[in-house]
């Protein structure tokens, strides 16, 4: 326990309210994105639905369970910390960063697929074929501002995974020196909170980016 | 706060409605509902949303002082949504006197 508190749940709500107030900065981070992109979707309808056509479907759901599996292992090893079972807590994080590696690789496979299928904004932007006819019809300058969208979105979530599975790195080498006890696992639960937060921008982004131009 | 110990099941129970959920949002995908195709599926993640940040994150047994804070971002990102997208779709709206513009005034559809 830290000198400036009163007492050991003092600062677990101090460590809770610091998170929170961290995450919520992200969400208006992450908000400054979905705003213009709520905007953008409006103003180049026909552009958007025709980007999320060109979306793998099942590779995002997919993708959607993964990370919900990877939240469940998160939950599980807090839990794990809080009964002090330590092999548990480090089996839970472990399993949790392979889900993580898992969403990371399926997401990469998708990423060489826009380049394969040559519709990545700027660096590699000249559809053809099946793709061609599906961003035809909302104008091709309009669909690569999808297409950026799409990047800046799944990349800055991408970029916070990464981030989150260095942190969850960290806790197993803290775990195996036995750092935490049932007293003691606000570092675990911290990044735990993390780690809820960045599956709920997926929850998000997925119906936003895959589901929305409908598939019928 | 000191989130109370969980049992496992409660977990487990709130991972595979996240999961049905999942699938429910996908399936709508392929059915045609006209606008109500966006209107389900941004209900269907706000729900997911729900799920996560009341049993995952423990908010259902966090004190009055997060739950003020979480609300408050909430509302601060609709705000930044809402005013935004009003400005847009309004913005046209206003007539510019033409001794004010040397060009055509911006269209916006």
């Amino acid at each position: 326990m830290a000198h400036q508190f009163e007492n050991l749940e003092q600062q677990q709500d101090a460590d809770a309210l610091g998170i929170w107030l961290f995450l919520v900065t992200e969400i208006m981070f992450f908000g400054g994105l979905f705003a213009a992109y709520a905007i953008y979707r409006w103003l180049y309808f026909a552009a958007f639905e025709g980007g999320s056509h060109i979306l793998d479907i099942r590779l995002g759901a997919t993708n959607t369970i993964v990370l919900l599996g990877s939240s469940l292992t998160m939950a599980l090893s807090v839990r794990s910390a809080q009964t002090g079972n330590r092999r548990a807590l480090i089996g839970f994080l472990i399993a949790t960063m392979i889900l993580g590696g898992a969403f990371l690789f399926i997401k990469g496979v998708e990423y060489d697929q826009k380049f394969v299928e040559h519709v990545v904004p700027s660096l590699d932007w000249a559809p053809e074929g099946d793709a061609l006819a599906k961003l035809a019809p909302g104008g091709l300058d309009h669909a690569q501002i999808y297409f950026f969208f799409y990047f800046a979105m799944t990349g800055l979530h991408a970029i916070h995974m990464i981030i989150g599975m260095a942190l969850l790195l960290w806790l197993v080498l803290k775990a195996r020196k036995n750092s935490f006890t049932p007293h003691y696992f606000a570092p675990v639960e911290v990044v735990g909170l993390y780690w809820h937060f960045v599956d709920i921008v997926w929850i998000f982004l997925f119906p936003l980016l895959y589901l929305i131009g409908g598939r019928y | 706060m000191s989130l109370p110990i969980v049992p496992q099941k409660t977990y487990i129970i709130v991972f595979f409605s996240l999961i049905g959920l999942t699938l429910l949002t996908t399936g709508v995908a392929f059915i045609d509902l006209g606008p109500f195709n966006t209107v389900v599926a941004l209900a269907i993640a706000f729900s997911k949303m729900l799920l996560v940040v009341l049993f995952f994150m423990g908010v259902r047994y966090s004190g009055g002082l997060v739950r003020i804070v979480i609300v408050a971002g909430i509302f601060w990102l609709a705000l930044l949504i809402a005013l935004t997208t009003s400005d847009y779709h309004t913005r046209s709206w206003t007539p510019v006197p033409d001794q004010w513009s040397t060009t055509a005034p911006p269209t916006h559809p």
